[in-house]
């Protein structure tokens, strides 16, 4: 076994790991690892676009990165760091004019400028899209780029573990699931870059890849997780696939409507009706649903039959071509049948404004990570942001400090250091194997998903979430007698146990944090405790894996320019 | 509802001392509104945990679930099983080399892609943005919605006969893409490397293309664009 070296490695081809790569292969070597193919990764599938106050439409003509950053830190409810919603916010406009000096297609104002839209929480229309699949647009300008600065790109291999020696990161083990066999490599700085972990639930807006196998890398490794409870749901998903329903579909005139036929939303927000934030929307057709008024109990109906089919085609094409590619439905002539569901992981590794975590080595950008600059609660179009401005700034300071390890010895890896990756390599192939059982992967990861959606959703309180935490220790015994189809070519039974094994852990880690979290602060609503306690919990949680079991301690919220307030629209 | 539908599933596992080809069928149980994706996850989940197929988005976003049905090349995830009766058979895409069951080796797409600057080759840089209208972003609209699926260069036949030579459909495209995007100055490289016998004139307008792409690019339209760019320099 040679470990194949690069002084930076990037786990990750998202839009984060891409721009972390193309910015580091201006000092140094550079290779990214993906799971997929780097254009199949999530960050395609977002389609509401990316905020950055440019001041292009005459509705905001007066927006500033000072309004942005307050926006952003009102939206979060106060616990997103301040200092990392400054950089967030100053660079935002430097970096998507930068894509589009790439080549990104975005749509266009009446004067050929970057068009805006307006966005749930945003005080002017600062959204810059292209079309309704921004994501996509990003994803594939940023892909572009990396063929143009000839980045390495090792496709479908999925990282199984990091080599860690003395709080340092020295290298990682992927499995390459074209040939089969575990491949070693080796490092001085590690980027991951591995997305969210929406798949933890069963009803999510999630890609199929989304297990959080990156952030449970870093778990495993010894770094912490930050703020794991804060799980954002959106209100109109498709029923059964969840893919997801633009907030558009409601801002043209959609109803929400019950089993009644009634418009619910005027019994929980009167004035605002089907327009009031994605949060309280989600949580008002749960209660639709629990209180029986739900249709076949599992969802309520969308309705945009009354808009007609001219206005339908013209301003929601995209939703038309949904319904009717994905579950087979003319939304012209029949309601839409939606129900919330998870759709962002606001937590993830412990790091800094320069990625760094606690050791040495090892970064984390994009949705994997937690800077944080999203707090409780994301604001739609900052997400898209985030991996562009943190992609530079981590691709920057991990290859920073590849070039100075690289400076201090020559160009060759250590005797101990390819002893520990050798070591690790042989651990990992254990894990190769098929295994006799009598559990499916399958059953265990459905059974996960309903236990989460149901005890560690929408709505929380302390029974419910002891019966998470109890049952996701259930689950993770019944994992022990995973079965495993044995072979190690693409096999996606091995896959799946793999992706399973992250999800039972981070679950765990989520159930903790949301238990021990008594208060309300946007996405993590406790029935038990409605109101936001900031005297106790305007505070990050840290969640530590030790071989007793997992450590949740506190840190401090970086405050400075806003002082914690209502947050009320 | 209660109906089944059978998948006749091409299976080819390398591991395999015998490594040869075979197909296996497998019956599943229909829901209203279920993809032929979903079925292949059924039968991953409840039936075989050893079939192997590539997924990510499931709404048609990704490019990774392309394979063949009853003989067409199509995502897997954009099609509604209720299209089929009785037997569905799913093979891989043609013309590829097969890594494992659906799973086909794309690097030669991508080399493809990579050949032709896939790149914005930029005019000047301004302190803002480009100035581009939508006028010129609606020229380019169909194309840079290409989500690399392979759909189109296994569906044609030329590709599949000179997979060695022709630089394929979903690369031509590109070209169109960048060299009408009113920002981009690389065209005429661009030109360069698709103008000889193995770029657009290996293209003889047979439309299979414009008809499976699952992003309605009007490809051939494209490609005939720039063989009259080859020409009228
Ligand atoms: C439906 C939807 C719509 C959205 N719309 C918007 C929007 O309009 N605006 C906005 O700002 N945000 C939006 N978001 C959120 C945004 O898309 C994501 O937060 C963002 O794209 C994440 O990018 P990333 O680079 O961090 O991760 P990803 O794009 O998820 O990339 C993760 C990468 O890591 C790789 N990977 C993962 N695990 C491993 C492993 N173990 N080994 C090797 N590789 C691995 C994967 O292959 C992938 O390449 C949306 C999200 C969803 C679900
Ligand atoms: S042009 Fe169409 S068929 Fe070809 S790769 Fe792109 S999306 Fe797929
Ligand atoms: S799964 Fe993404 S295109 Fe089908």
């Amino acid at each position: 076994m040679q470990p194949v070296f690069h002084p930076v490695l990037v786990i990750g081809g998202g839009l984060a790991g891409l721009r972390a790569a193309i910015e580091a292969k201006k000092y140094c070597d550079v290779a990214v690892l993906s799971m997929v193919y780097p254009v199949r990764s999530h960050s395609c599938a977002a389609q509401g676009g990316v905020n950055a106050p440019l001041g292009n439409v005459p509705e905001g003509r007066d927006d500033t990165w000072e309004k942005h950053a307050y926006d952003t830190v009102k939206g979060s409810d106060f616990l997103a760091d301040q200092d990392a919603v400054e950089i967030l916010t100053k660079e935002a406009s430097e970096r998507v004019y930068e894509m589009e000096h790439w080549g990104t297609p975005f749509s266009r104002t009446p004067e050929g400028r970057i068009a805006q839209r307006p966005f749930g929480g945003a005080g002017f229309p600062r959204t810059c899209y292209a079309e309704d699949t921004t994501g996509h647009a990003l994803l594939h300008t940023m892909n572009e780029q990396s063929v143009k600065n000839n980045i390495r790109v090792y496709p479908e291999r999925f990282v199984l573990s990091l080599v860690v020696r003395n709080r340092r990161a020295v290298g990682a083990i992927a499995w390459n699931m074209q040939t089969g066999k575990l491949e070693a490599y080796a490092a001085h700085s590690i980027v991951l870059a591995t997305g969210g972990a929406g798949r933890i639930y069963s009803k999510t807006t999630n890609s199929l890849i989304m297990s959080g196998s990156g952030m449970f890398l870093a778990f495993r490794a010894g770094v912490a997780l930050k703020d794991m409870e804060f799980m954002q749901f959106h209100p109109t998903t498709l029923y059964r696939t969840n893919i997801l329903l633009t907030e558009g579909s409601r801002g043209e005139g959609g109803y929400l409507i019950n089993s009644r036929g009634e418009r619910f939303m005027e019994r929980y927000a009167p004035s605002m009706m089907e327009l009031a934030p994605r949060d309280i929307v989600a949580r008002s057709i749960i209660t639709e649903i629990k209180e029986g008024r739900g249709i076949n109990n599992g969802y309520v109906y969308l309705d945009l039959r009354h808009l007609g089919e001219k206005m339908i085609d013209e301003r929601l094409p995209g939703v038309r071509e949904l319904c009717l590619n994905f579950i087979g439905l003319d939304p012209v002539k029949e309601p839409i049948p939606v129900q919330p569901a998870q759709h962002y992981t606001m937590g993830g590794i412990d790091c800094n404004v320069n990625g760094e975590t606690e050791i040495a080595g090892l970064y984390a950008v994009g949705e994997c990570s937690c800077v944080s600059v999203h707090g409780a609660n994301r604001l739609g179009g900052n997400s898209l942001l985030e991996t562009l401005v943190f992609g530079k700034c981590v691709g920057e300071s991990a290859s920073d400090f590849a070039v100075r390890e690289q400076g201090s010895g020559e160009n060759k890896i250590d005797r101990v250091i390819l002893d520990a990756i050798e070591q690790e390599y042989k651990k990992t192939n254990e894990k190769m194997k098929g295994r006799e059982g009598a559990e499916k992967p399958a059953s265990i990861r459905r059974d996960l998903g309903q236990l989460m959606v149901k005890k560690a959703g929408i709505f929380r309180q302390e029974d419910l979430l002891r019966e998470a935490i109890d049952g996701v220790s259930e689950l993770s015994l019944r994992f022990k007698n995973v079965h495993v189809s044995s072979g190690t070519v693409y096999n996606l039974d091995l896959l799946h146990a793999f992706e399973l094994e992250a999800m039972l852990s981070l679950a765990e880690v989520i159930a903790k944090g949301a238990f021990l979290r008594k208060e309300s602060r946007g996405s993590h609503y406790r029935t038990d405790y409605p109101e936001r306690d900031d005297a106790n919990f305007l505070k990050h949680t840290i969640a530590r894996y030790t071989p007793d079991g997992i450590k949740i301690e506190y840190r401090d919220v970086m405050i400075s320019k806003f002082k914690p307030e209502k947050r009320v629209y | 509802m209660g109906n089944t539908i059978n998948l006749k599933i091409f299976r080819l596992d390398p591991e395999n001392a015998r490594h040869e080809p075979y197909y296996q069928t497998y019956t599943v149980k229909t829901k209203p509104g279920m993809t032929v994706l979903e079925a292949l996850f059924n039968v991953l989940d409840e039936q075989d945990g050893t079939l192997s197929f590539r997924y990510s988005c499931r709404w048609a976003i990704c490019g990774s679930c392309a394979m063949t049905l009853n003989g067409k090349c199509r995502l897997a995830c954009k099609t509604q099983i209720s299209e089929y009766r009785g037997t569905l058979t799913i093979e891989p895409l043609p013309g590829l080399d097969i890594i494992k069951d659906l799973v086909v080796d794309l690097e030669p797409f991508f080399n493809n892609y990579r050949k032709i600057k896939p790149y914005l080759v930029p005019e000047g840089m301004p302190d803002k943005e480009n100035i581009q209208m939508q006028e010129d972003v609606d020229l380019i609209e169909p194309h840079i919605k290409c989500i690399l699926c392979a759909v189109c260069e296994t569906s044609c036949p030329i590709s599949w006969t000179s997979r060695e030579k022709y630089i394929g459909p979903m690369a031509l495209t590109k070209v169109y893409r960048f060299n009408r995007d009113t920002r981009d100055a690389g065209g005429k490289e661009r030109l360069e490397v698709v103008r000889g016998e193995d770029g657009v004139w290996r293209c003889r307008t047979i439309f299979r293309c414009t008809e499976y792409c699952p992003k309605n690019i009007p490809i051939t339209e494209a490609i005939q664009f720039l063989k009259r760019k080859s020409v009228f320099k």
